[in-house]
């Protein structure tokens, strides 16, 4: 009888959980790849070029073949490293950007753990990835990497406080931290018009430039300025660790385009009223975000430091903070569109 | 043994064993590191005590923010760890001291402690929440709706301390060349390009 218990109420769950980790992170890197191939193809457009074109049709087996390629090199550990910390940074920038995905509704009920404070954790998350970069640049042992780690962690933490304050905003029209609920806010009689972008208009657009700062996209990529740093905190790294963080940071490009669908894009919702909702819809509103990611990277140039810090802190902070008092204030006298509980 | 149990026992040891090896490395930044691992096992603890907002907090402000500061300070250091171990031993009996007067002390309160006979019906007299409402909205309630005025003094009090902070480190140096965005991007054309007709062979 004891067994019988233990099967029903914890192995079998547990088995359940961890196929739907394994299902949700195979499917994300299999879309991951070609998302990276869809990356170069829009900057070869962008600079009148043909990108890749070799590997599979149209080069759409690209990834495929520089993944084979960076697991089959040699690991480099440079002189004086400390080892321990150095193997670990990649692992912990690939392990964090994947675990957020648990918390990310692809669909109505298609969520690995629905819980309460959903946004909550993704921020959580997405701030500790900063670790990944501190610890690479720190345990390199090497001048470049070092001042990219430095970069990276005053840059991340300035714009986690502009993105954390966006998110009150969504959250106070809301009601709650949870995305399912979120998403199911935003559902309305006028499609596309119910959703946040509308009343939350120009905090959305602070929040995709913060999104760009916070992932250390260019033009926001100053941690790995290559033409300062080298490549910042990657330099001494080749190989699969590279790899790791490669793939840890795209992971947390789509994760920022996905939370952009979530919070303010109405999710997995159909623009068009009287059209099924899915995951359709998910899908194609983070490609689309991540399409304006890589058309940002081809078409805007590099920031200042200092530039970059200015705009973090002279102008998002202020505006964001100024915008949750407003927001506050329009749902409270129930404006519509602004009190959604 | 339920699984509950087993993450707790997972998590205080964790965050004992980090907690000892913040002071036992040899190295700062491995002592940061570990710090930040027993703040990671501390808002897992919460998760389990049910305060999930609680717990989220920690990790964003203490192991997102606070600590990344700690690691940015203590990266700067340039330490000599020769140094650090020299004088390990002249500082081991003060340090043993300070922690054997903490421990008396905590020993002290704990086995003084006891609860009130009632005290949740006590705790639910002072701020009553109702079993369904989820944590955060709880906590919300609490902070902003009955006890606003005590938390907005308290956030007066960190205002204080923090321009008091800026205050004291803000030095401003005469003949310095700061940079003044608006004037740059206000700037016209005629302020700054002037047109010199140059006669050949003289120069300017």
């Amino acid at each position: 009888m004891e067994d019988a218990g233990f099967w029903t109420s914890y192995a079998l769950p547990g088995l359940i959980i961890l196929l739907q980790c394994l299902v949700v992170t195979v499917c994300l890197l299999v879309s991951l790849a070609f998302l990276l191939w869809m990356d170069r193809k829009v900057w070869g457009a962008v600079q009148l070029r043909k990108s890749i074109n070799v590997v599979g049709p149209f080069g759409l087996l690209q990834s495929f073949a520089d993944f084979l390629k960076f697991a089959m090199k040699e690991i480099v550990v440079p002189a004086g490293a400390d080892k321990t910390v150095f193997f670990l940074a990649p692992l912990i920038s690939f392990v964090l950007a994947t675990i957020a995905w648990a918390v990310v509704p692809f669909n109505a009920g298609w969520v690995v753990s629905d819980i309460n404070v959903g946004i909550l954790f993704i921020f959580a998350v997405s701030s500790l990835e900063v670790y990944g970069v501190i610890m690479g640049g720190w345990a390199s042992n090497s001048k470049y990497p070092f001042l990219g780690g430095l970069r990276s962690a005053a840059q991340m933490i300035s714009y986690e406080v502009s993105i954390g304050l966006i998110i009150v905003g969504v959250l106070i029209t809301t009601g709650s931290l949870n995305l399912t609920r979120i998403v199911e806010a935003q559902d309305g009689a006028y499609g596309l018009f119910s959703w946040y972008w509308l009343p939350h208009f120009p905090v959305m657009i602070m929040f995709f430039i913060s999104a760009l700062a916070e992932t250390n996209r260019p033009p926001f990529d100053l941690p790995e300025a290559e033409s300062e740093l080298v490549a910042g905190y990657q330099v001494e790294y080749s190989s699969t660790p590279y790899l790791l963080f490669m793939i840890g940071e795209y992971m947390a490009i789509t994760l920022m385009c996905a939370l952009m669908t979530t919070l303010f894009f109405g999710g997995w919702l159909s623009p068009i009223p009287g059209l099924p909702d899915g995951i359709f819809w998910f899908t194609l509103k983070t490609v689309f975000f991540f399409f304006m990611f890589a058309m940002v990277k081809a078409v805007v140039p590099r920031f200042r430091y200092d530039q970059l810090m200015r705009i973090g802190w002279k102008v998002f902070l202020p505006l964001s903070l100024g915008w949750v008092v407003i927001a506050a204030g329009l749902a409270q006298y129930g404006v519509p569109g602004y009190a959604r509980w | 043994m339920t699984v509950a149990t087993l993450a707790f026992y997972l998590f205080a040891c964790t965050a004992i064993a980090a907690g000892l090896m913040t002071v036992l490395a040899r190295n700062p930044v491995h002592s940061v590191l570990w710090l930040i691992l027993a703040f990671f096992s501390c808002s897992g603890l919460f998760v389990l005590v049910g305060a999930e907002f609680v717990a989220m907090l920690l990790a964003i402000v203490y192991v997102g923010a606070v600590a990344v500061l700690f690691l940015f300070v203590v990266m700067m250091l340039d330490v000599d760890f020769a140094e650090l171990r020299a004088g390990m031993s002249d500082y081991l009996p003060v340090g043993l001291l300070i922690g054997l007067v903490l421990l008396i002390q905590l020993g002290l309160v704990a086995g003084q402690w006891v609860f009130a006979d009632a005290a949740p019906e006590l705790r639910t007299a002072v701020a009553p929440i109702p079993a369904e409402v989820e944590n955060t909205r709880a906590l919300g309630r609490l902070i902003y709706t009955d006890y606003v005025l005590l938390f907005q003094l308290a956030g007066l009090v960190l205002l204080v301390a923090m321009i008091g902070a800026i205050v004291l480190t803000l030095r401003h140096k005469a003949g310095i060349k700061r940079q003044d965005v608006l004037n740059q991007i206000y700037r016209e054309r005629h302020e700054a390009v002037e047109l010199k007709d140059v006669k050949p062979g003289q120069g300017l």
